[in-house]
């Protein structure tokens, strides 16, 4: 068992989520940024899918009841165990009656624990992420939240370090046009692609609010509600785009101008408010 | 029929109104295209999602596009639910004056007619109607409830539904129910998955 201390701003359990419920008004929610979960899941030799800990801007104390391993991955903070300092990106392993304590991440917004074995928190519709607009998975983490460590592994750690991504001087995300790139005004994509895009501190985990060049609509029409995706620029009357992130609306009545590549939702996910994103439009 | 791009791992699949998107829905869930993971019905649009690992959007919309006439125009079997409801919801005056027929008619328009789910959103088991009497076209409230009860029916944009749960809301509120719209131990867990008729029983 895992005992939280303190949660930090926002703790939440993840995993990869819950495809396939979408028609019911379930979002897939998972991970936030799913590369870096599934990396730390191959550190303690687990499952890519197994569930760990979604921590928001560091400030996380748990006590661990029982030996296992853990590995930190995503946003690198300055993490202590029984007052050791570990390093990120790599196994570490854990005893009985452990302190592991994060402090603010350097760089990047969410920080992943993968513990050895996997969080078992019960299962909702094949997942156990906590998904905050839909109310779905466990309750946001707590101080005093007791999380049990499961025993489903996929064979025995064998990478002692792996590299710590470094962060790229400006953030580049890769789009493409589309589904709603007509309702927009004819230099609206040349806008997108043309100047940095701001994210403003209305950020969460349903999507990252953007604060730029306005994308102007051609024409006051009101979209008739549609599907939304992971990764969507979707721009209401005011011109300023939020792109998606996991627990976003299932379906949305503002036109998305374009969608960020899947495997870069990630990426956005670790942007901190204040910090600049480009876009780069394909065709 | 037109394929919209909808970033690397999902199409938009727009059609012409709503009883389209609805026959379309049916045909996909019943001829998956590879790779599929979601499919999202609204108003007028299909949302087709699929994992990059096992396909990608060309071969998705080939699979879409080569739906038979057949295929797309098949009449799905349905269920039919019926919601026992009590007509005195907080807006069933605004909703009488709105549409100028009195509250005995609104009731009796709302619970004559068969309605049928043509797609959930907003939150999980929340489900948009569609298919009742165009009289009843309200709008939304311009002021929406910070709290709108569970089991509450409402009107807006031509659509009906009820409130899986307590949550926020600009419906206009004509009556409640207490039939349990969302419920995680069942499966499905919505009592009104999309294709499902629809009656509402005054109670």
């Amino acid at each position: 068992m895992i005992e939280v201390l303190r949660p930090g701003p926002l703790t939440t359990v993840q995993d990869l989520g819950r495809p396939g419920y979408a028609h019911l008004g379930v979002g897939r929610s998972g991970a936030a940024d799913r590369a870096s979960l599934r990396l730390a899941n191959r550190l303690v030799g687990n499952p890519e899918g197994a569930a760990g800990l979604e921590i928001t801007l560091g400030g996380f104390v748990a006590r661990f009841s029982a030996r296992t391993v853990v590995a930190l991955t995503g946003a690198p903070v300055p993490a202590r165990l029984a007052g050791r300092t570990v390093a990120p990106y790599g196994p570490v392993e854990v005893r009985p009656g452990d302190e592991l304590a994060l402090g603010p991440p350097d760089r990047g917004t969410r920080t992943y624990v993968a513990v050895r074995g996997g969080l078992d928190v019960p299962v909702r519709f094949g997942s156990r992420s906590t998904d905050l607009l839909g109310g779905l998975g466990p309750p946001a983490v707590e101080a005093g939240t007791w999380l049990p460590i499961g025993t489903e592994t996929a064979g025995f750690p064998t990478v002692d370090l792996a590299p710590v991504p470094q962060p790229p001087a400006e953030l580049v995300l890769p789009v493409r046009a589309g589904p709603r790139a007509d309702w927009f005004a004819a230099d609206a994509l040349e806008l997108l692609a043309g100047q940095p895009y701001e994210v403003t501190p209305a950020t969460n985990r349903v999507g990252v609010r953007l604060a730029g060049p306005p994308l102007r609509h051609a024409a006051a029409r009101e979209l008739p509600t549609e599907g939304l995706v992971e990764g969507a620029l979707q721009v209401p009357p005011d011109g300023q785009p939020i792109l998606m992130l996991a627990d976003h609306p299932v379906t949305g009545g503002y036109p998305v101008i374009a969608v960020v590549d899947a495997a870069a939702v990630g990426l956005a996910a670790q942007a901190r408010p204040g910090s600049r994103i480009r876009f780069r439009v394909r065709g | 029929m037109r394929i919209l791009p909808a970033g690397d791992a999902a199409v938009l699949v727009e059609v012409a109104d709503l009883a389209e998107a609805g026959r379309l829905y049916a045909a996909l869930r019943r001829n998956p295209p590879p790779g599929r993971l979601d499919l999202v019905p609204a108003t007028r649009t299909v949302l087709v999602t699929f994992d990059l690992g096992r396909t990608d959007p060309d071969a998705v919309a080939a699979a879409i596009r080569g739906l038979t006439p057949a295929d797309r125009d098949a009449a799905a079997p349905a269920d039919l639910v019926e919601i026992p409801t009590r007509y005195d919801g907080p807006d069933l005056a605004e909703v009488a004056t709105l549409t100028g027929l009195t509250e005995d008619e609104v009731v009796r328009r709302h619970g004559g007619a068969e309605w049928t789910v043509a797609f959930c959103g907003f939150a999980p088991g929340f489900a948009y109607l569609t298919g009742g009497d165009p009289a009843l076209r309200v709008p939304r409230r311009e002021t929406p409830r910070t709290a709108v009860p569970a089991g509450s029916v409402g009107l807006a944009d031509g659509f009906t539904g009820a409130y899986p749960r307590r949550m926020p809301g600009g419906w206009q509120l004509i009556g409640r129910t207490d039939a349990v719209l969302w419920d995680l131990d069942r499966d499905p867990p919505a009592l009104l998955p999309p294709g499902t008729r629809v009656r509402f029983e005054p109670a």
